[in-house]
């Protein structure tokens, strides 16, 4: 996305109306936070009636529960069970379908066009996500066209945290909580007994374009401020921090270090934190046949390498153990990831600490066999 | 016919022959379509090979490089996937992507003395090696190949077995695990046979590729007869699912196999291959 350098500017709570509106009527579906089920998720939202406001979360290892805010914040919630993922790489997605006559075969096309998404409350860490993401299904020569499509066609409205979750560490991440570039507008919320207003920073030339309709006024060095001091309160108020540093050979060298056979004893090899990770992008394929074998087709639908058959080659799978599967995991977060597409693999987002069932908390974990503190033991 | 979109989307080609070369493992030799030129591939590529509407799995290139006419990939029946390509008649469409992965290192290997390690269907992603050897005999030095499979019935390649071992200045040796009376050669592991082989230890490229096991007791002899790591080369194996990378499934460590491999130069994977279920 270009940056289109424009002086930030300020709009009263309902013109956040206005501006879903007027995504909507630009052809957008517009995704936002909602509440369900006890939970704050993301999906197609109709206005900004159907943001959580009023509603907060608290979240622990292997807790996340919603709870009512004494005001009347939009976005006075973290992250949830889930990502933005879900609408750029969905869990189920058919790549094609074909038919066969005699010995040709033909493909068929999809036709439907693409689904245009505005994300509305897009956080730091999560476009650190979407980033990360990118790299893996935008290599050169290998494009995933329907990605790229999805990709394209997004517009972006990012939020700047005013509150750190219980579980959040993207201050040690360096991935929030302030969101920094890739976004055609971010906000900030700016909420006191007597005001309720959004700071508007603009990022491209779609956000400049769809500002023109929104009544605003240019922000004062007063909005800039206390945008500012929301920021470091937030950053100082992280649940979790991971100390980076050097974490990376640690974790690499220490494959049999005891500590994975401990947490392997409280893991249940459940795939829940590759499920609600932003970053985790494994796939498996499925090829099926109608009954008489003339039409095909070919689906794509998340994988994780928590799952058995992930590893399977003939003969049994390779990583059979839960410690295995927990170690490619963690190690191929925080230490892989960085050798294969140049970042982490994780954003400090906390999900998998909130929704493991079992409470396992990778910062611990981490800190525990890959941090400067601790020694390697067993290093074989 | 189609041209693929999307790099998940298989073209077609029609099967033009059979080879059965053991009780359960078949060479198919695809044509390429009226017109059309086969792609160019590198030894120790390969294809990820698609039965219609039962599934796809990576198969190594089998045939010879400089064949721009056929394309042959050589299989062995394990389970669901390959027994439905096994099944394919002629004519009849064969599903590839392809071809993917970082070849054998024969660029790097000139002028040096060559030896190839292969155990069972390993032997297979070797075979392109073996026609570029011999097609430029003359850019390498001393070439050998150290075959092991577990009975003279799983031996690939029968006849070209027998016609390599006739090429002077090729050394061929073949070796099972188990054998009747009427076999002749070898019995034992491949390692058996490196002391029987002249080449200059300083001085060579191995090439190896068969089971994890045999990888890692050739490494072994060889690292003990005063090679270094940077001098062997193995191709690995792990379930694949896209072969672009993005997958996730065939990660060992930091290197996707698809992309990175299946050939490594050893020190790159050494460690890995030491410690169990990477
Ligand atoms: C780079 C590479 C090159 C290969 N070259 C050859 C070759 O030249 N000839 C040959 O016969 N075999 C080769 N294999 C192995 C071949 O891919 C497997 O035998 C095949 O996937 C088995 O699939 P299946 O459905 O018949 O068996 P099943 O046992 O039913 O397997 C189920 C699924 O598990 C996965 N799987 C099982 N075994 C393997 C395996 N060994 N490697 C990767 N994925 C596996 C596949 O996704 C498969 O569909 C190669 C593997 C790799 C990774
Ligand atoms: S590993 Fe955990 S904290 Fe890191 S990005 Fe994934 S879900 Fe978030
Ligand atoms: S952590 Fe596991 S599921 Fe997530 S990207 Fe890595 S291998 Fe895939
Ligand atoms: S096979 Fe999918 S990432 Fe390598």
């Amino acid at each position: 996305m270009e940056t289109v350098p424009k002086a930030p500017v300020v709009i009263a709570e309902k013109a956040l109306h206005t501006l879903v509106c007027e995504l909507q009527s630009a052809g957008y579906r517009v995704i936002g936070p909602t509440l369900r089920d006890q939970a704050i998720i993301y999906d197609e939202i109709d206005s900004v009636a159907d943001l959580p406001q009023g509603w907060t979360d608290e979240q622990q290892p292997g807790s996340y529960r919603v709870a009512k805010r004494p005001d009347m914040a939009l976005f006075g919630y973290t992250v949830g069970p889930h990502s933005w993922k879900k609408f750029l790489h969905p869990p189920r997605l058919r790549l094609w379908q074909a038919s066969r006559t005699g010995n040709e075969v033909s493909f068929s096309h999809d036709e439907t066009p693409s689904q245009k998404y505005a994300f509305l409350g897009v956080r730091s860490c999560e476009l650190h996500a979407i980033a990360i993401q990118d790299q893996v299904f935008l290599q050169a020569g290998h494009e995933d066209v329907g990605y790229r499509q999805r990709r394209d066609d997004s517009f972006i409205i990012a939020l700047n945290c005013s509150e750190a979750g219980g579980t959040c560490f993207c201050a040690s991440m360096k991935t929030g909580p302030q969101a920094t570039n890739s976004f055609d507008l971010a906000l900030t919320e700016l909420l006191s007994e007597d005001r309720h207003e959004f700071l508007v920073e603009i990022g491209s030339q779609a956000g400049a374009d769809l500002m023109h309709g929104i009544a605003s006024r240019e922000a004062s060095a007063g909005d800039l401020e206390t945008a500012e001091k929301l920021l470091a309160q937030t950053a100082a108020n992280m649940g979790r921090h991971l100390d980076t540093q050097g974490l990376k050979e640690r974790l690499q060298e220490n494959p049999e270090h005891r500590r994975w056979d401990e947490v392997a004893a409280r893991c249940l090899s459940c795939s829940n934190c590759t499920l609600v990770c932003p970053t985790c992008f494994c796939t498996s394929v499925e090829d099926t046949a109608d009954l008489a074998g003339d039409t095909a087709e070919r689906w794509r639908r998340w994988d994780s390498c928590f799952n058995g058959e992930f590893s399977y080659i003939h003969g049994g799978s390779v990583r059979s153990s839960t410690k295995s599967r927990y170690r490619q995991w963690l190690t191929h977060k925080l230490a892989h990831w960085v050798d294969q597409f140049g970042s982490s693999g994780c954003v400090g987002c906390g999900r998998c600490i909130s929704w493991c069932p079992t409470g396992i908390d990778i910062t611990e974990e981490a800190a525990a066999i890959g941090s400067a503190a601790s020694p390697p033991e067993d290093a074989s | 016919m189609n041209t693929p979109l999307d790099p998940m989307m298989p073209r077609f080609l029609p099967l033009q022959r059979r080879i059965r070369e053991t009780a359960d493992v078949l060479s198919l030799v695809a044509e390429p379509l009226e017109g059309e030129e086969m792609p160019t591939f590198l030894p120790g590529q390969f294809n990820m090979l698609y039965a219609f509407g039962v599934g796809e799995v990576p198969i190594s290139i089998s045939g010879d490089p400089q064949e721009r006419g056929h394309l042959v990939h050589t299989i062995r029946d394990v389970g669901a996937v390959s027994h439905a390509l096994l099944q394919l008649k002629r004519n009849e469409p064969l599903g590839i992507r392809g071809p993917f992965g970082k070849p054998w290192p024969l660029d790097q290997a000139r002028g040096a003395d060559i030896l190839l390690i292969a155990g069972g269907i390993g032997l297979a992603p070797l075979r392109p090696v073996i026609y570029h050897l011999l097609a430029q005999r003359e850019s390498y030095g001393r070439i050998a190949l150290l075959y092991g499979a577990r009975n003279p019935a799983d031996l690939l390649y029968h006849k070209e077995l027998e016609r390599w071992r006739r090429v002077p200045d090729f050394q061929v040796r073949v070796t099972v695990d188990h054998a009747g009376r009427e076999w002749l050669g070898d019995v034992g592991v491949v390692t058996r046979l490196l002391p029987k082989i002249r080449l200059d230890p300083a001085d060579t490229v191995v090439m190896l590729c068969g089971p994890e096991i045999m990888i890692r007791f050739s490494t072994l002899a060889l690292l003990d007869m005063g090679m270094s790591t940077k001098q062997l080369y193995v191709s690995m194996e792990r379930n694949m699912k896209c072969a672009i990378g993005s997958c996730g499934h065939c990660q060992f460590g930091p290197h996707f196999i698809c992309k990175d491999g299946p050939v490594f130069r050893y020190d790159r994977v050494e460690a890995l291959l030491k410690q169990d279920e990477i």
